[in-house]
């Protein structure tokens, strides 16, 4: 929550009403009838409240005056029937339309955020790498959390109440046209000076409640970076300067804090309390009008103040102030329900991935001649279905493995480019390995591959074919990858592997993970396959973690296999043991391999050794030892690769 | 519980107590304004006595007006700052809570510190301080001020008239009785929605975190039907939840409507009996009608929060309560003569409860100067074996000796300045380099930095920096590489002037040829200082007096470079994994040395 406040920012006005009616729209789309209804049943209920009023003056004049002046109750009876039956029939319409709205508006509102998660859950599948890139974790969680929650208050809460008290005042409004015009005035002053207050302070305390978040946001980060080293405050005594830095933050958010409840705290008294001087204005001036004796002036006509009215007024200058007290508590909602909605939109409003790609990935049966057919079972056999809009034929190539890179030049933003011409030829079970240090652009590259991103220039070849023409999910189906953050799910170690093929039997599963080599310590554990994994798989090692990624990335079985740095943070001994499971994995693939350590690598085809996004040496290792450059430097140590 | 949360109000009782007090103020002002309003009605209603007896007089109107007024003004004022008291009593409460627990951290030892989560210590510092923040504001506010205002609001009411009070005296339990059977039907539903929500929310997590392994394997619509799932969980109960909170607002509106039906009705029948109840009686009524169940259905939200803050409560005592373990001693000894280190019978678990010693029998004698290695898997306690030098844990069984001295004897800041330690899961804090290596020593001067750092290799790096020593470490050295970092923590911990020097795997990112470079200046630059060195390339401890190989919490064997590659297994199995076919790379790194 520490982010900036668009809404705030600019020219608010033009900006929330624009995000409200977004937002209104939004809404409407999902629940259009059940929302007219909702706002035909909060006027109902909202009528009724205000009525009592109407009712009040009926009484007095109707019944209670005629009762004292001497009227006999018969006559007065039926009329006391009439009211107190009419009232309680509106009531009981009232209630029920109360009902309906208050459950309504409970389903519509978690239904509209089920929608808008699920919305924002699919634009964000559907976007690509660059965005998760461009924006931290922390702040793409807290749509879904801090955003979310606050929309829940603005649609569950704020609108209902703030239109609830709309049609109060417009009722109001009407009813004291009928009844006195005078006083009607009176009111509206007092309404006024308590609008503008509510204005001023509500503002000032959602400024400051503002503020509070901010300074929360970085009273957080500090507690955040002092708790992670708390050891190393320990080893450092450091523990009294700790102290004192603590201190001043820690002064400044109660500060903050204090702002923001002290004018959040003096909003409700304030206007309750000149709710109570409109109050007494009201009475002051019907007093007034009663001892000058001054016609009263109404839509309908003129005529003398009765004290039914002046009693009924009193009545309604206090629901009016109530009403206005009730909005101006909803200022803060308001505005950080309009703020979360603004970066909701901003996440729904990104621009998804796109893919122009037609060729596909069929599976294919291919007969002694080498011809192809398109096959509708699983046969092992895969390949390239490639229409060609020309002539409307179909062409089939065996998915093979064979990647070719020709001059390709790569930006992250397209003034600078990271990499350049390079030009890679990968035959089919070829070993490629990428050195370098770090951001000489060797993941950059396997991003290209799986078109992560695009390139700026040059040509990817995949079996002959230019990737760009392959459909996208179809190109990463067909590459298989290990990085060296395993991003293991919650879940159980079987359903894990099974990530790779959704529809891997237990028994292809199991033979991924022999595969692998982590077959042995998964059936050394108490629950086997089924462990679940908790917190990020912190209940394993990090090379057991590697191992279950590995089995992922085999159940799947590509012919193509990315290994990025997969074996970089775990020690020499449990490295020879995931070594061997990616020698298995990797045999009779293509296979990229990106590794921190240079021992694992010896063995590639072809080592390209990378600076500043060239390929400045190729060779195998013994070329490259025996060529005495950077490559042997580096293996004997004489760099560092950072 | 109450009580040590209390202990945390301190300087703010003030407030605290004013703020109830100018409340209360406020709640008979606001109670006793509707009498004066009734009285005032009645004097100037044409229907009122006064229309029947002289007319209204001025002299009426100007005092009740200025009554009323004064009464409004002075409700504003006490309302007001009850409400700027609340405020600062709740912001210091807060404050104070944060500083307490953050304090009682900074007492912790490793042990207490392992026991929580860097994260639960997060989020109890902030978002539970922040709930029992609210609650607090709503205790001395709100608990305070409906109780007052319902009490008083009948009471006025029983004044203007018995008959009709006793309708509100019925209805006050009936809907408190509603309420609360809300509460408790919709408490374990939040607690279940909560729940789910993080179940949500860890999907989501997972889903961002391992974006690259989700479009890799083109997962997208499984991710999309797996999060749906969790949030149809989620919308379910909280659609259930928010259904039954909704109960609240129609009954409520029935209590008050009921009430005003009823007022309507007795004043009629009371009237046609011959005690007449005027529109004055029935407008004040009517206000208080409201307040009083107004402050019932208000007092049943403090309930609310003060049972979400209960877990919060809780949660923030258990960090305050939480007492280390490991103290300095009465009549420290202050003074550390010499690197010298004994291990004597040492045995180690990580918790009472534990299974398994993480170190078991374990004696050992490094000689005050000497340079130890130690190697072993993963899992072989060899960080544990070097966290008992500074008493950063307490031995279960046995004792460890520095310089001669039971490490329990040291008074602990003496024992840890001269026992330098580098982390292995080291943290560089945001702010300058000379910020990060005065963590050593506070007045270091420039010089000494400087010494400390060529001593580490690390005045190369920052001499290439444009700032130099004055770059700026964002907060978790991002904008340094993982071997810098590792070497200015050295720098930071040299700093100290120690006599033993501990490095936990701090040279794992370093080049081999740097790392060399580092031990060599070690031994030429700090010979006295006795240095341990764990690390998991042979490399980086084959030139150490004494080589010590841990397996599974126990000392495998101890010995040169030479002796444990003629006789240990262990060491022969890492050696050669790590020098398999490369003996030109061996002998390359060794040119250096």
């Amino acid at each position: 929550m520490s982010k900036q406040m668009p809404v705030m920012q600019g020219r608010p006005k033009i900006h929330t009403f624009k995000l409200l009616g977004r937002l209104l729209s939004y809404l409407f789309h999902y629940y259009r009838f059940r929302l007219i209804a909702v706002f035909f049943c909060i006027m109902i209920t909202a009528a009724a409240g205000i009525s009592s009023s109407v009712y009040l003056t009926l009484v007095i004049e109707e019944v209670i005056t005629p009762l004292i002046q001497g009227t006999p109750w018969e006559e007065v009876s039926m009329s006391l029937f009439y009211i107190i039956g009419g009232m309680g029939l509106m009531y009981v319409v009232a209630l029920c339309a109360s009902v309906f709205y208050n459950q309504t508006m409970a389903v519509v509102t978690q239904g509209f955020l089920k929608h808008v998660r699920t919305d924002m859950f699919n634009k964000m599948q559907s976007l690509p790498i660059r965005y998760f890139d461009t924006h931290t974790h922390g702040d793409i969680m807290s749509t879904y959390t801090n955003d979310t929650d606050a929309l829940r208050q603005l649609i569950s809460m704020s609108i209902p109440q703030v239109y609830y008290s709309i049609v109060a005042a417009l009722v109001l409004f009407v009813i004291m046209l009928l009844y006195s015009l005078w006083l009607m005035f009176v009111v509206f002053i007092g309404v006024a000076i308590m609008a503008m207050v509510a204005k001023y302070v509500g503002s000032r305390s959602a400024r400051y409640f503002i503020r509070q978040q901010q300074v929360i946001g970085k009273a957080e980060g500090y507690i955040e970076e002092m708790m992670g080293g708390q050891k190393v405050i320990k080893v450092f005594c450091h523990e009294e300067r700790a102290k004192e830095d603590f201190d001043k933050i820690n002064e400044q958010l109660c500060d903050a804090s204090d702002k923001a409840n002290a004018y959040g705290n003096i909003l409700m008294p304030a206007v309750m309390n000149i709710g109570h001087f409109a109050f007494v204005l009201v009475a002051i001036v019907a007093g007034l009008l009663v001892l000058f004796d001054v016609q009263n002036l109404s839509v309908t006509g003129w005529g003398a103040l009765s004290g039914a009215v002046i009693a009924s007024f009193l009545n309604m200058s206090r629901q009016f102030s109530l009403n206005i007290g009730q909005v101006s508590m909803q200022i803060n909602s308001v505005v950080m329900g309009l703020a979360g909605a603004g970066r909701i939109f901003e996440l729904l409003d990104e621009q998804p991935e796109t893919d122009e790609g037609y060729v596909t990935l069929v599976n294919a049966k291919i007969d002694e001649n080498g011809n192809i057919t398109e096959s509708a079972e699983r046969t092992g056999k895969w390949a390239w279905r490639h229409p060609h809009q020309a002539d409307g034929s179909v062409t089939y190539t065996e998915l093979k493995g064979d990647i070719q890179l020709y001059d390709v030049d790569f930006g992250y933003v397209p003034e600078k480019i990271v990499l350049h011409n390079v030009s890679i030829y990968a035959k089919p079970g070829q070993k490629i390995a990428f050195v370098g240090a770090t951001g000489a652009g060797k993941t950059t590259i396997t991003n290209l591959l799986n078109r992560f991103y695009e390139i700026a220039d040059g040509k990817i070849r995949y079996d002959g074919i230019n990737i760009n023409k392959i459909k996208k999910s179809d190109l990463r189906r067909s590459l298989g990858i290990v990085l060296q953050d395993t991003n293991l799910f919650t879940g159980t170690i079987m359903e894990n592997i099974r990530y790779g093929k959704l529809d891997a039997t237990d028994e292809e599963c199991i033979e991924a993970a022999k595969l692998a080599n982590a077959h042995d310590f998964i059936t050394r554990l108490p629950e086997g396959y089924n462990t679940v994994l908790r917190h990020e798989a912190s209940n394993l090692s990090q090379g057991q973690r590697q191992l279950i990624s590995i089995a992922r990335a085999a159940v799947a079985d590509p012919p193509v296999m990315i290994l990025d740095e997969a074996t970089s943070s775990i020690d020499t001994r449990t490295e020879a043991l995931v070594q061997k499971g990616m020698d298995a994995l990797m045999q009779g693939r293509t296979v990229f391999v990106i590794a921190h350590r240079l021992s694992t690598i010896r063995n590639s085809d072809a080592i390209m050794v990378l600076d500043h996004g060239r390929i400045i040496e190729r060779g195998s290792h013994e070329q490259l030892i025996a060529q005495k450059g950077v490559y042997y430097q580096l293996y004997t140590g004489a760099f560092e690769l950072e | 519980m109450i009580r040590t949360l209390a202990k945390s109000i301190r300087e703010y009782k003030k407030p605290s107590i004013l703020s109830p007090i100018f409340v209360s103020v406020e709640v008979i002002l606001e109670c006793l304004m509707p009498l004066v309003i009734m009285q005032f009605i009645a004097k100037i209603s044409p229907t009122g006595d006064a229309a029947t007896t002289d007319g209204v007089k001025m002299s009426t109107i100007l005092t009740y007006g200025g009554i009323l007024i004064a009464m409004a003004l002075f409700s504003l004022l006490t309302g007001m700052l009850s409400g700027r008291f609340a405020a600062r009593a709740c912001a210091g409460f807060a404050k104070n809570l944060r500083k307490d627990m953050y304090y009682a951290i900074q007492d912790y030892s490793f042990a207490n510190i392992d026991k929580f989560s860097t994260s639960s210590l997060v989020t109890r510092q902030t978002t539970d301080v922040t709930n029992v923040q609210m609650a607090y504001m709503m205790i001395i506010r709100v608990a305070i001020r409906c109780p007052l205002m319902l009490i008083f609001s009948l009471a006025m009411a029983f004044s203007v008239n018995v008959t009709i009070s006793w309708v509100f005296l019925a209805l006050v339990p009936v809907l408190a009785a509603v309420l609360v059977v809300i509460i408790l039907k919709t408490h374990p539903v939040f607690e279940r929605v909560f729940h789910k929500y993080d179940n949500m929310n860890r999907s989501v997590r997972e889903d961002i975190k391992g974006i690259r392994v989700v479009k890799a394997f083109v997962r997208e619509d499984y991710e999309k039907k797996k999060f749906e799932n969790a949030s149809e969980d989620v919308c379910k109960d909280f659609t259930l939840a928010e259904r039954i909170m909704a109960i609240n607002a129609p009954v409520m509106q029935f209590c008050i409507w009921l009430s005003f039906l009823l007022i309507f009705l007795i004043a009629a029948l009371l009237t046609k009996s011959g005690t007449t109840v005027g529109e004055d009686q029935i407008t004040v009524l009517i206000m208080y009608a409201s307040q009083i169940l107004s402050s019932v259905m208000q007092l049943s939200m403090v309930l609310v929060m003060i049972i979400i803050a209960r877990t919060s409560a809780e949660r923030i005592v258990a960090v305050l309560k939480e007492k280390s373990n490991i103290v300095s001693p009465e009549n420290a000894v202050k003074e550390v003569k010499d690197g010298d280190i004994v291990f004597e019978n040492v045995s180690f678990k990580y918790s009472n409860d534990a299974e398994r010693n993480a170190l078991e029998g374990v004696n050992l004698h490094i000689r005050s100067g000497q340079t130890i290695g130690i190697l072993g898997g993963t899992g072989s306690s060899k960080s544990t074996l070097v966290n008992l030098i500074p008493r950063l844990y307490d031995t279960s069984e046995g004792a460890v000796y520095v310089g001669g001295v039971n490490v329990k004897e040291y008074d602990l800041e003496t024992l840890r300045n001269k026992v330098a330690m580098v982390l292995q899961k080291n943290v560089l804090f945001s702010g300058t380099i000379k910020d990060n290596l005065r963590w050593g020593k506070e007045d270091a001067t420039d010089d000494e930095m400087l010494r400390v750092c060529k001593l580490a290799c690390a005045d190369d790096f920052i001499q290439a920096f444009p700032d130099k020593y004055d770059t700026y470490i964002e907060q978790g050295g991002t904008n340094v590489s993982g071997g810098q970092k590792q070497r200015l923590c050295i720098a930071r911990a040299l700093l100290k002037d120690p006599k033993v020097l501990i490095l936990d795997d701090s040279t794992s990112a370093v080049d081999t040829r740097t790392d060399a470079m580092i031990r060599k200046s070690f031994r030429d630059e700090i010979p006295n200082v006795t240095k341990i060195i764990i690390a998991q390339r042979v490399s980086s401890v084959q030139d150490a007096d004494q080589i010590i190989v841990m397996d599974g919490g126990k000392i495998n064997a101890v010995g040169t470079h030479e002796e444990l590659l003629k006789n240990n297994a262990i060491y022969q199995e890492v050696y050669y994994s790590q020098n398999k076919g490369s003996d030109s790379a061996a002998e390359g790194g060794a040119d250096h040395e």
